[in-house]
């Protein structure tokens, strides 16, 4: 008897260690198109929907990379943030914030407290999102 | 706690800050020159009427009541002037909150859509990638309409913020060209650029200006009929970089060109023309150069063609 297989996926891109990212964000079907991609890439993903389980979550697990939006429930993007860059165990992770807040002085609150790059949802496409997530990534 | 909130009033600079207005339109501030105007024209009722009435009772009576009316009529005007400063920046408040929530249900249609067309869900017919396309061209349509939106109530309520680079203007414009080029190449339009050298650095915010000129390279593309030309100029005048995009296109009819940079104005020709397009970007365009310390304008004549120009100093 032969054994079939469907793949209905494209294979995994990376077969070798997986990355982890973790998705700090309010919207779920922001997770939800954004883990189809991201899984696909070969990356792990895991979800948090406000800010404590975010900040939780990150010093659980101790992702390679955090995706933050700023507008969050419970705790703000800024607060977490902060946080995340006065732990010790989470300092050295990088951040990419995504949101929808586009003010100068939001950019610049948040380069200052340590986020690696800041980027506008509406002015980036989700492959462009990618690229700087490898590049953050140092791949 | 009285004598704070008197203080506060008397405060007419920052009350008029608040409202974003220019002196002349601050209610607080025209409601001092109507006090200015009373008291002299109190001091004319008493000499006019001391040449004319014997007795100073009359007299005294006569310039109390001319004084009372005046300043009934004044407290009337400034108080319904303050009520349509008031209720003018709740509407720019409010157009920034409503512009700001939409943005989160767009930028899920975007990536949803982003998502089926990329295919990396499953595969997408040719039919179905011509829908999704429309799709998104419209989700992008609103994406600019809202970003306009919220750009617009930022420039009313003082709130557009301007970083401070030094800049080669050449180089920015390069660059924009370079953006455009897909949609000028489709338009059937030809961008030639032609600058002074050496032309001295400026500073401004970059994105902003990038937003001005982009506006009105896409603008001269957007109405050119069918081929043409867009050409743009940059060069130094006395102490100001000067920057014109000429294109021939069809112009802006002579009874509409004095509301060209009148929020959501668009004008006849236009409308006939395209049925896209918010009529904001000249405002904002303008506004941006104003905020800037520079000036702009334009000329332009129906069936032949606009040319749009701005300039902005050399610091």
């Amino acid at each position: 008897m032969k054994l079939k297989f469907h793949l209905h996926l494209r294979p995994l891109k990376r077969a070798r260690y997986m990355k982890t990212i973790l998705f700090i964000e309010d919207e779920s079907v922001l997770q939800k198109t954004f883990r189809e991609i991201i899984v696909q890439e070969g990356y792990q993903m895991i979800s948090a929907l406000d800010g404590e389980t975010g900040l939780r979550v990150a010093k659980e697990k101790k992702p390679d990379l955090i995706l933050l939006d700023l507008i969050l429930p419970k705790i703000h993007g800024f607060d977490v943030l902060k946080k995340l860059k006065e732990e010790n165990e989470t300092r050295d992770i990088p951040v990419i914030v995504l949101t929808n807040l586009e003010g100068l002085e939001d950019v610049e609150k948040t380069l200052k407290l340590g986020a690696t790059t800041y980027l506008v949802k509406t002015n980036y496409s989700l492959e462009e999102i990618l690229e700087k997530i490898k590049k953050a990534l140092g791949e | 706690m009285a004598v704070k909130n008197i203080l506060e009033q008397l405060n007419i600079i920052r009350r008029c800050q608040r409202y974003n207005l220019s002196l002349w339109q601050c209610p607080q501030f025209l409601f001092l020159i109507m006090g200015g105007i009373i008291i002299v024209s109190s001091l004319a009722t008493y000499v006019i009427g001391n040449r004319y009435i014997e007795d100073p009772l009359i007299i005294a009576l006569v310039v109390i009541f001319i004084t009372t009316l005046l300043f009934i009529i004044a407290f009337i005007i400034t108080q319904s002037f303050e009520r349509l400063a008031e209720a003018n920046r709740m509407k720019s408040e409010f157009v920034g909150i409503v512009s700001h929530q939409l943005r989160s249900p767009l930028s899920n249609l975007k990536w949803v859509i982003e998502l089926l067309m990329s295919g990396r869900i499953s595969t997408v017919s040719e039919k179905q990638a011509e829908y999704f396309r429309i799709l998104k061209e419209n989700s992008e349509r609103m994406r600019e309409l809202v970003s306009d939106l919220l750009t617009v109530s930022r420039i009313e309520q003082g709130k557009l913020f301007f970083k401070k680079e030094r800049i080669s203007l050449q180089g920015l414009i390069e660059k924009v060209i370079k953006e455009v080029e897909i949609f000028s190449k489709a338009s059937n339009v030809e961008i030639s650029f032609d600058s002074e050298e050496n032309l001295p650095q400026i500073i401004v915010d970059p994105d902003q200006i990038k937003l001005v000129i982009g506006n009105l390279l896409d603008n001269a593309i957007r109405y050119i009929k069918e081929r043409g030309k867009a050409e743009i100029d940059l060069k130094k005048k006395n102490d100001n970089l000067y920057v014109e995009v000429k294109d021939n296109g069809i112009g802006i009819p002579k009874d509409d060109q004095k509301y060209i940079f009148q929020k959501f104005f668009r004008s006849a020709n236009i409308k006939r023309h395209r049925t896209e397009g918010s009529g904001l970007g000249l405002y904002i365009a303008k506004s941006i150069i104003e905020k800037s310390g520079g000036k702009m304008g334009f000329k332009s004549q129906e069936g032949i063609g606009s040319t749009f120009w701005f300039v902005l100093p050399i610091k």
